[in-house]
């Protein structure tokens, strides 16, 4: 073989090699996933087994989305295709996914990776690999560093924001009276009890009851915190527990003024576990009746809202018999500030361009959230705060105003202003 | 073959062998095994590309672990339902060590077995007397009980996160392009083969032989002046070791301990494919492991394969799964490796059969 | 003060729960010597049953006998299939096809109903009694729970020491190639012993899941302590199975109420260890060990 027709083969057999590896580079860099037509993301989601209640549906609801603006002519041109696997929120399991995701499939992205015990064993993974894991549906400070993880950002309000903000309530309403908190045992219910304790004065706690989820009974710390004697109880709880709870409680002739955080409150779900117990009331909601909750996106049953019409016509069309409640409207809304994500990029879409518009337009984009993104360059932080609401006639009405704040005990909580824009037209963002 | 040769094969084994602790031709059998098998791992984790020397990683700790069940198990008589969280035990010892006190590795998962020996000589002295069922519920509660334990001291081990350690990076005499996924096969393949070595030496020692024998009748072991519960106990020791480095190996491989992963359905999975692999035998072991690790996969390829939607496109891998344990159950009574064997010897009957048939019926000197 | 007594009475209606679980268990095991991994999904399956037909319009104690039937079919079903082909080989084959079907009904459960929990109605009223002016943590709801389980724990026992069939069912277990030769229909006592014990299954799940909602993995905890509870009794004693379901849900109140929840399994654990230590057939058994 001459030479020349050697050198042409090596040529040739290095360009094989490079496309067979499924992944190339632009100038400006990598364009893994995409195609003229499409666009893969994936995500690792607890779709069976004991965690699946409830967060099986935001994946779904996400697609749901993506196909609507998909039969919208998608972003420019290219159709959004979520890749779902599910993990059983077992962290051995979403390692295994999110490679097989990234390595295998080649997907552009991770999106709404879920869980914090989950989600924390593929960080370091991803961003070794530069693949852009956004949006995480978790409220861990673990995704707001963006200088220790620059591909990774977070997307719901970080946890103690929230309980950052029913402190203040309280302090606000119910000063001097006793607080016990039922929280779950991990980051979520950690960290809503660290931003109580930041507001509430630490003479007014009298009982910090954990549950670990898996259990069937929360008696014991029902009962200890109502023999604490708290007037108020703040639930860090999942929808099944908060159930259980108000269950054990009217078991208990224990009436608290109940605050939920904005993961409990679902009315919907909490109502239809209920329902049976109110047997001969107005609705399933009887317990829950009064409580006061936070919430960063309007209420599932807040039918007046534009976004939820939007949303609710979309489910309806792409997801007809499934539920309509919190989590539906999580998983549209996460899905739309995807899709401003990649509008903004431009149609020269690559990895490092996806990352650098959310850290610097992130900020500004205005959706169905009743607050602002706080992402920047070093904060990866999604919503930054929430607003109060009140059960009333089994719905969430909010009473407001917007609250935002910081994760950091002592940082002050200043009322946001701006009102929430409504949904463009056709429910896809223009920007 | 002819009479003569079948009556050498007799040699009489039982009487000239003495009771030695290591029978020397065995041990160099054992390390040629270990060595050919890790030989093997490290050929096959240079044709396949990443995802795949992950697979082999978490093949090669699952099997250590199902090695343990087979000491337990097949060779001990006793049924265990909490490898899982022996395997946690293991995990969270090298996580510590690692992280925290700045351990070697091989130091740290060497420091795993020792610490689950411990937990298994515990379990194993309360157990010993047990058998069938009860030991069962005991194992049982102890597989959902002690991975809590992380909950319960959050601050050293973690609670529900639990702790993380540091990608291995792989040695610099690799080369700087070494795809991390091949060291942490090589890791976990280097693991898996002194356990291998180990259990081929237990099965071969005196300790494997007396373990045995309280399997087979207990009775007649103590009549014959065989401590019954002690071999027991010790045999479970031996067993938790193993589990105790293969969740050390699932600590460096996947670079987490927390109780997340080790879950009951771990336990019960090692349990299942232990049994369904072929207790007993150290092949059955092997396909145990493929079958935890590959099974997973392929039914959710071939859930995704029937394009389903929805909540029974989430349910469907799981349900050929169940299936799929039922049916190799009732289908493969000894397993897959007895499947096997039992083929095997059709097979060798077959073969000897034409050969006889072929043969001359005079007996001839050397044939 | 308040706390003790609430702990204790919470302690006292789950350990009737885990109780008659473990009465299913030690049913199944004196008939036919196989332990069922599969009970907690076969309750869980006929209370979704059951839930279907009260969304159907069906009465709640027409509900509940419905489901308490279908137990009784799919235990039928369940022994027939499935059970009767590894009942003769290793104990270890018969375990593990029990928890393939374990993991199958779970996964027909997500499939067929999703894995959001859903509501089941209780018989009677969930309110706690008054007693001077505290509620305490037990409703007349909880009185009927105990109740049930107390009845059906003294039927069975009667059945198995005073009746024909229960002689037959213990003969079949026991010494089935005897039995035979004696004119017991051994396969038959096999499929009622299982139909048996499915039913009370069922009525364990209609009886728990008022208080802890209905979804396809629920009861798995429960399966689980109702397993450590046979076995502290003893799996060969009804008794026993009532007793050691009371001593598992005191000791899991008692430690999650004082401790913390998280410590409360291990706690379990030491209590069943040490009583196996001490008696490794269980508290009730009436096994003797021999001794060389």
């Amino acid at each position: 073989m001459s030479k020349k027709s050697a050198w042409l083969l090596a040529v040739a057999a290095g360009g094989l090699i490079a496309a067979g590896c499924g992944s190339s580079s632009s100038s400006s860099g990598s364009t893994v996933g995409i195609t003229p037509t499409s666009i893969t993301f994936g995500t690792h989601q607890p779709l069976t087994g004991p965690a699946a209640p409830g967060y099986s549906e935001i994946a779904p609801a996400s697609e749901a989305y993506f196909k609507w603006v998909n039969a919208h002519g998608g972003v420019y041109g290219r159709s959004i295709n979520l890749i779902v696997k599910n993990d059983e929120y077992n962290p051995t399991e979403t390692v295994n996914v999110v490679h097989q995701l990234v390595l295998q499939e080649h997907v552009f992205g991770i999106f709404e990776g879920l869980g914090t015990p989950t989600h924390t064993k593929v960080v370091g993974f991803l961003n070794a690999e530069k693949a852009p894991d956004l949006f995480v549906a978790s409220g861990c400070p673990c995704w707001e560093n963006g200088v220790e993880h620059p591909w990774t950002f977070g997307w719901q309000p970080n946890y103690t924001i929230e309980g950052k903000i029913l402190g203040q309530y309280i302090d606000q309403h119910f000063a001097g009276k006793k607080v016990g908190v039922l929280y779950q045992d991990d980051d979520f219910g950690k960290g809503g009890l660290a931003g109580i304790k930041d507001e509430v004065p630490a003479k007014d706690i009298v009982s910090e009851q954990p549950y670990v989820p898996g259990t069937t009974t929360l008696a014991p710390q029902i009962s200890a915190i109502k023999s604490a004697g708290a007037e108020i109880l703040v639930d860090f709880t999942v929808p099944i527990y908060t159930a259980i709870g108000q269950l054990t409680s009217f078991t208990l002739s224990y009436h608290p003024q109940l605050m939920v955080s904005s993961v409990g409150i679902d009315p919907h779900t909490v109502a239809s576990l209920l329902q049976t117990i109110s047997k001969g009331k107005a609705s399933g909601t009887g317990l829950i009746e009064g409580a006061i909750a936070i919430d960063y996106l309007p209420s599932a049953t807040e039918t007046s809202n534009p976004w939820i019409q939007l949303f609710m016509k979309i489910h309806n069309e792409y997801e007809p018999g499934t539920p309509f409640d919190g989590n539906t409207v999580y998983g549209m809304s996460t899905a739309y500030t995807l899709v401003q994500a990649l509008k903004a990029a431009g149609k020269n879409l690559t990895r490092e361009k996806i990352v650098k518009v959310i850290e610097e337009q992130g900020a500004t984009w205005k959706g169905p959230g009743l607050v602002p993104f706080a992402y920047s360059k070093t904060d990866h932080a999604g919503y930054i705060g929430g607003e109060i609401g009140k059960i009333e006639g089994g719905k969430l009405v909010l009473t407001g105003p917007p609250l935002v704040t910081q994760p950091t005990a002592g940082t002050p909580i200043t009322p946001y202003t701006t009102p929430q824009e409504p949904p463009p037209p056709d429910g896809i963002p223009t920007n | 073959m002819s009479g003569a040769e079948v009556a050498g094969k007799l040699q009489p084994t039982a009487v000239t062998r003495r009771g030695r602790l290591v029978n020397l031709r065995g041990f160099a059998g054992s390390l040629a095994i270990a060595v050919v098998a890790l030989g093997l791992l490290i050929a096959v984790s240079y044709l396949v590309g990443e995802y795949r020397d992950e697979q082999l990683a978490r093949g090669a700790f699952y099997f250590a672990a199902i090695l343990g069940l087979t000491v337990v198990m097949g060779y001990g008589g006793k049924i265990s339902l909490g490898h899982g969280a022996l395997m946690a035990v293991g995990a969270y010892t090298v996580a510590l060590l690692v992280a925290d006190e700045h351990w070697p590795l091989a130091g740290a998962i060497a420091a795993s077995a020792v610490v689950a020996a411990f937990v298994g000589l515990i379990l194993g002295a309360a157990a010993s007397r047990l058998h069938g069922p009860y030991l069962a519920g005991a194992t049982l509660t102890f597989a959902v009980a002690l991975p809590q334990l992380g909950n319960r001291f959050p601050e050293t081990l973690g609670g529900e996160n639990g702790l993380t350690i540091n990608p291995p990076a792989p040695p610099g005499f690799l080369g700087a392009n070494f795809p991390p996924e091949r060291w942490y096969a090589w890791v976990a393949g280097i693991g898996a083969a002194v356990v291998l070595f180990f259990v081929l030496n237990f099965k071969r020692s005196v300790y494997g032989l007396l373990l045995r024998a309280c399997r087979d009748d207990e009775v007649a072991a103590a009549l014959a002046g065989i401590p019954v519960g002690r071999i027991q106990t010790f045999g479970f020791m031996v067993s938790a070791a193993c589990a105790g480095v293969a969740g050390g190996l699932l600590t460096v491989v996947l670079q987490l301990a927390q109780p997340g992963a080790f879950p009951l359905e771990l336990s019960l999975s090692l349990f299942a494919v232990a049994v369904i692999g072929g207790l007993g035998s150290l092949w059955g072991a092997v396909w145990g492991a493929a079958l935890i690790v590959l099974l997973p996969n392929w039914s959710h390829d071939v859930a995704n394969s029937l394009s389903l939607s929805g909540n029974v496109a989430y349910s469907m891998p799981l349900l050929i799964y169940g299936v799929l344990l039922t049916v190799a159950m009732l289908v493969w009574p000894s397993g897959i490796q007895g499947a096997l064997r039992r083929v095997g010897r059709l097979g060798r009957r077959f073969a000897s059969e034409r050969l006889i048939r072929k043969q001359p019926l005079t007996e001839q000197g050397s044939s | 003060m308040t706390q003790f007594i609430n702990l204790t009475l919470n302690g006292i209606s789950n350990g009737a729960i885990y109780g008659i679980v473990a009465l299913a268990l030690v049913l199944i095991w004196r008939a036919t010597r196989i332990v069922n991994f599969a009970q907690g999904a076969m309750l869980m399956l006929t209370t979704y049953l059951s839930s279907a037909m009260i969304s159907g319009g069906a009465p709640y104690w027409v509900a509940v006998i419905g489901a308490v039937g279908c137990g009784l079919v799919i235990g039928a079903i369940v022994e027939l299939v499935l059970i009767r082909r590894v009942e003769n080989g290793p104990p270890l084959n018969a375990v593990i096809v029990t928890l393939g079907l374990l993991i199958f009904i779970e996964a027909l459960a997500g499939m067929i109903w999703s894995s959001t929990p859903r509501s089941y109605p209780a018989a009677f009223s969930l309110q706690g009694y008054k007693v001077g002016s505290t509620t305490i943590l037990f409703s007349p709801n909880d009185t009927f729970i105990v109740g049930m389980v107390a009845v059906v724990a003294a039927l069975l026992g009667l059945l198995f020491t005073r009746t024909n069939l229960g002689l037959r069912l213990r003969a079949a277990a026991f010494a089935p190639e005897v039995a035979r030769l004696l004119g017991v229909k051994v396969g038959r006592m096999f499929t009622l012993g299982w139909a048996l014990a499915a039913g009370i299954g069922a009525l364990a799940g209609v009886l728990v899941a008022p208080s802890t909602f209905l979804g396809p993995h629920t009861f798995d905890p429960i399966l689980i302590f109702a397993f450590a509870a046979a076995v502290l009794g003893g799996l060969d004693s009804p008794l026993g199975a009532l007793v050691g379901g009371l001593v598992v849900g005191l000791v899991l109140s008692y430690v999650s109420g004082y401790e913390g929840e998280a410590l409360a399994p291990l706690a379990a654990l030491a209590v069943l260890l040490l009583t196996l230590m001490a008696r490794p057939t269980g508290l009730f058994s009436a096994a003797k060990e021999r001794r060389v």
